[in-house]
């Protein structure tokens, strides 16, 4: 009866697998008939698609190993004693399936061969194929004249197997392969369309790392069209590539030929050449509105890949070029309701690059309609879009925020969950009416977060921000809620952000040490350790402890800080560690981020070395500056001290120790003919500055550059601490054979003016991040305090700030770099380390008036001289 | 622009899939290392189907992978290339999977019709693909290389029908022509 209702069932469900149940052991026996005479071709084909199923399906414990499979393999060669053409071809395809399987495949080389040069046009083709799968490159050699005459072959289907097979054998046979090169050639010629794409790929292959043949290869058949639309893209492909590389301006006729194919008559070719167009790099507006217009036509498409094909390819476009797709935004429009997601997606976004600010809203309507119908990967597109949006028209806030939040709690990996939370925080940073909405959102998502690394990062970001809004109080609760429920990492950032509190807010102190008291019996080490800390500091009640340990965190570099502690522990000594020895953390200068694209943006993040840091240990082997002491600050561009093209060429990076300044010059020969020996650069100092000793670069090659030092000593006024230093550099001169490189004996002293060096404020000054530059101030106090004013030339209070921040080279804080529009007065925050360790500090009042701008400036420090400096400086 | 230069390469499909109304895999190959072990394979079919089979909207972009695909009755066909191919080449290559196995099953593209065939299916997709370079994409030319035995497809009740209105579409257009010829 059971079995009774089982066969009903199948037979109504009417496609029930019968491989899906297949036992391995049970088709191996099977495989036994192929022994009976005669063959029977349907029974053993039947047999061969089971056993090729069992491969392709590989279920656990279905996998096919090397000895059954061996012994199946010798079972089926009997087959070829069979002439039926389904049954061979079936046992070429088990051949290739199994040649990485079974051991001994070589075998069937002989009957393949046969096949191979047979009569039978049907077999030749796949015989080859199968061939070259199992064959290696000394057998190759013994088919080499078959395989040769099977690419001019004029059955299509052999030559095109011979071409691919080629092609597949290029990886291990590279030198076989090579000698096929006039037969690939006569192939292109072949009126058969995939014949003449194989041929041409080949004869790219053999010849790709030839660049002189490559470019031959493609102004010949640039100038003969090609049949094929593949072998066209194809050439399109190849074109591109020697363009980009050889930068060649966009009128080489290669660009050329890349444009006419715009007016193909096969859609390939014409997406293939607009693609290639958008995706090169520097190509103008002007360039770039033909492939527009092809592909603005494919927008209308009843084609959804040429939908899609063309959307995706005007996004791109949209990112550099938003002016270019302006006149596809009424195409555009008409694909956000498009029935595929992915085009409706693409479509959105690229709108919402190119399109008005009152558009806005109309689309993020639209497409919150089927957030949840799309892939990840888009969802990371759509968020990036709004990123884009916010900062174009920070208005827009409100609606951006509730779109954000509301992605926030839909399902959804972490990547694009961090992209979400990235763009809020970068939102609320740009955009102070955002942030309350913005923490509370995020608040909201911390309740129930799966990832430690966002959760943590939020509750870094409430430290910071929270008791600052105009209720802080209503934070706490949240984290608070973190302490008790989550992991031990999550715990000790909501530790760290609960103390902040404490530290900033005076009515909310009682609670804060009430609730850091319950930390102290946590069972993790990290957390117990945060609370005792902060909970001790807190209860100094004392702004200066406050700010120092709670509210401005260490800026030491960590990869120094981490040898600085293991080389003190290594070396042990009776001196406390001093946190002033480890090397300052480097601030990024230029936090402007390219647009990325997220399709396939899969970049590691890791922690590299700073510049500083490999600056340090590249300083610290050389024996003459062991005696400076640790490196403070390394300028950060390289300045040039020739002109361009002259026979020398030298840049210089100046490095900032205690007491000294070492100037690095990188030297480069321009000259074959020549080779420089002991080449010093000797400065001239003035002001006080003396030269203590020069590291010579011993030899300086044609085009191998080289490095020489000089190290400078700073004057001991702590005052004079700029100056400007003439260069010579001085050397030996030997003529060489400029092919061989063999210099004479003798040689001659020259030397070669440079261009002067200046040393300026900021060369003794490393940036450095105050989160809270309030309390900062506070705990330095006014003891060496500073104040000036000034009219400056600037015409506008943007262009103030710019110069006084690249002036004194320190780092702006609490975002005070960015001015408002239309305000006619603003306070600019700068923090640095002064030379020494001395931390400066400098707020500078700027008041626009009848366009001058005023700038009153007062600067707080731990040294007077250092105060004095800067503030003398911007005189 | 940020896209790195593609190396010109006749290495177009990273993959090919037919998948049953379950997403149960009844044929699949993968061309390149994007999905390594065979679990990752199955873990990224499963994605692929929950994705596709109720919009049948053709193109997807999946975990860095373009993806066509096209679906009759209960079967999917999926061909997948790399984020930079041409989608259009895609497509011709899952046209022709498509065409020539209708052809070779006489329109009747269904989960039993494959599955009694599979053996033929199988040599057409390694007629079309070769390790990943796109051999041929014309269905024609596939299915002739396959040379499939003519008795092997059973004539079923629906290929009857089709043939008999075939035959009658013949013989109406037929009457047409002798009419017209007798009233010129």
């Amino acid at each position: 009866m059971h079995m009774l209702k089982r066969d009903k069932k199948d037979e109504e469900d009417g496609s029930s697998n019968p491989y899906a149940n297949l036992e391995k052991s049970a088709v191996l026996q099977e495989a036994r008939t192929f022994n009976e005479t005669p063959i029977n071709p349907r029974r053993c084909c039947h047999t061969l698609t089971k056993i090729l199923y069992i491969i392709n399906a590989e279920h656990e414990g279905e996998h096919l190993g090397t000895t059954e499979a061996t012994e199946t393999f010798f079972a089926m060669t009997k087959l070829f004693q069979s002439n039926d053409p389904t049954l061979r071809r079936m046992v070429y395809l088990t051949i290739k399936e199994m040649a990485n399987i079974a051991e001994d495949v070589i075998i069937v080389t002989s009957s393949l061969t046969k096949d191979m040069t047979g009569k039978e046009d049907l077999f030749r083709a796949a015989a080859i194929r199968a061939l070259c799968k199992i064959t290696d490159s000394t057998m190759l050699q013994s088919i080499e004249r078959y395989m040769k005459q099977a690419i001019v072959d004029k059955v299509h289907a052999v030559s095109s197997a011979a071409l691919v097979s080629s092609l597949q054998l290029m990886k291990t046979s590279h030198d076989v392969v090579k000698r096929w090169v006039n037969e690939a050639t006569e192939a292109v010629s072949s009126d058969n369309m995939m014949v003449q794409y194989h041929a041409l790929g080949l004869l790219y292959h053999i010849r790709k790392n030839d660049r002189l043949a490559v470019s031959k290869l493609v102004s010949k058949y640039t100038r003969q069209s090609l049949k094929s639309p593949y072998a066209v893209c194809l050439l399109i492909r190849i074109a591109c590539k020697l363009l980009e590389e050889d930068g060649a301006g966009h009128d080489s006729p290669m660009f050329d030929f890349i444009e006419s194919c715009l007016r193909h008559k096969s859609e390939m070719v014409i997406y293939e050449a607009a693609h290639a167009i958008v995706n090169m790099h520097n190509t103008t507006a002007r360039e770039l509105a033909p492939a527009v217009s092809v592909l603005q036509l494919f927008l209308s498409s009843p084609k959804p890949t040429l939908r899609f094909a063309a959307t995706k390819t005007l996004n791109k476009v949209s990112m550099t070029h938003p002016a270019a797709v302006t006149a596809c935004n009424l195409d555009l429009e008409n694909l956000i309701t498009d029935v595929n997601r992915s085009i409706a997606t693409l479509a959105i976004t690229t709108l919402l690059k190119t399109g008005s600010e009152s558009s806005v809203d109309r689309l993020m309507k639209q497409i919150s309609s089927f957030m949840s119908e799309i892939s990840d990967e888009f969802k990371v597109v759509v968020v990036q879009a709004i990123k884009s949006l916010c900062m174009k028209y920070p208005r827009k806030h409100p609606v951006m925020m509730n779109f954000l939040s509301s992605m926030l709690r839909d399902e959804g990996g972490f990547d694009y969950k961090k992209s979400i939370v990235d763009t809020i925080i970068s939102i609320l940073e740009e955009n102070s009416e955002a942030k309350e909405a913005g923490l509370a959102h995020l608040c909201e998502f911390i309740e129930d977060c799966e990832h430690t690394s966002l959760a943590v990062r939020i509750l870094h970001l409430l430290g910071r921000e929270g008791p600052r809004v105009a209720q802080p109080s209503k934070y706490i609760r949240f984290i608070y809620n973190r302490v008790i429920l989550e992991n031990a990492a999550v715990r000790a950032a909501a530790v760290s952000s609960l103390a902040k509190f404490g530290a900033n807010c005076e009515d909310l102190l009682p609670s804060v040490l009430v609730l850091l008291e319950r930390s102290l019996l946590d069972s993790d080490d990290e957390v117990r350790d945060r609370a005792t800390l902060y909970l001790s500091v807190l209860k100094q009640h004392q702004k200066v402890l406050n700010s120092a340990y709670i509210l401005n965190a260490l800026n030491v570099s960590i990869v120094g800080l981490e040898r600085a502690l293991h080389h003190y522990t290594t070396e042990p000594s009776d001196v406390a560690f001093d946190i002033k020895s480890v090397p300052l953390e480097t601030q990024p200068i230029t936090e402007q981020k390219t647009p990325g694209d997220a399709m396939q943006s899969k970049t590691a993040d890791k922690i590299a070395l700073s510049r500083q840091d490999i600056y340090s240990e590249q300083l610290s082997a050389i024996p003459e500056f062991d005696s400076l002491g640790p490196l403070f600050k390394s300028s950060s561009m390289p300045v040039e001290l020739t002109e361009s093209e002259l026979e020398y060429s030298v840049h210089c990076i100046k490095h900032t120790f205690s007491n000294h300044i070492v100037f690095q010059f990188d030297c480069t020969n321009t000259l074959n003919d020549q080779l420089l020996e002991n080449v010093t650069i000797h400065m001239d100092p003035s002001d006080g500055f003396e030269v203590v000793n020069y590291v010579p670069a011993q030899c300086l090659k044609y085009n191998t550059p080289s490095t020489t030092y000089t190290c400078v000593k700073v004057p001991d006024d702590p005052l004079s601490v700029t100056s400007t230093l003439s260069n010579t550099m001085k050397f030996l001169v030997k003529d060489c054979d400029p092919n061989t490189g063999e210099p004479d004996h003798d040689g001659y002293e020259d030397e070669y003016v440079l261009e002067d060096i200046e040393v300026t404020v900021c060369d003794h000054i490393q940036r450095v991040m105050k989160p809270n530059f309030g309390a900062s101030w506070e705990e330095i106090g006014d003891d060496n305090q500073i104040e000036e004013t000034f009219a400056l030339s600037a015409k506008s209070l943007a262009e103030a700030v710019k110069n006084i921040i690249s002036f004194l080279g320190m780092q702006p804080c609490e975002r005070s770099d960015k001015v408002a529009e239309g305000r006619s007065s603003h306070t600019l925050y700068l923090a640095g380390v002064y030379r020494g360790g001395h931390d400066v500090l400098v707020r500078s009042r700027l008041a626009l008036m009848e366009g001058a701008v005023t700038m009153q400036i007062t600067v707080r420090s731990t040294q007077l001289s250092a105060s004095e400096v800067i503030a003398s400086a911007v005189g | 622009m940020d896209a790195p230069l593609h190396e010109p390469s006749l290495y177009a499909v990273k993959a090919i899939a037919i998948l049953d109304n379950d997403g149960e895999r009844l044929l699949s190959k993968y061309y390149d290392d994007t999905f390594p072990s065979s679990k990752e394979q199955r873990v990224f079919e499963k994605n692929l189907f929950n994705k596709t089979h109720r919009a049948n909207a053709e193109i997807i972009m999946l975990e860095g992978v373009t993806c066509v695909y096209r679906s009759n009755v209960d079967l999917f066909f999926y061909v997948m290339g790399g984020s930079h191919e041409n989608e259009l080449i895609l497509v011709s290559v899952l046209n022709c999977l498509y065409d020539s196995i209708s052809q070779m099953l006489r329109k009747n593209v269904e989960k039993r019709m494959l599955l009694d065939h599979l053996d033929a299916v199988m040599l057409a997709v390694d007629e079309i693909i070769d390790g990943g370079i796109i051999l041929e994409a014309d269905p024609n030319a596939v299915v002739s290389r396959i040379a499939l035995r003519m008795d092997d497809v059973p004539l079923t009740e629906q290929t009857v029908a089709q043939h008999i209105t075939n035959k009658l579409q013949v013989l109406q257009s037929a009457k047409e022509q002798i009419k017209w010829s007798l009233l010129k």
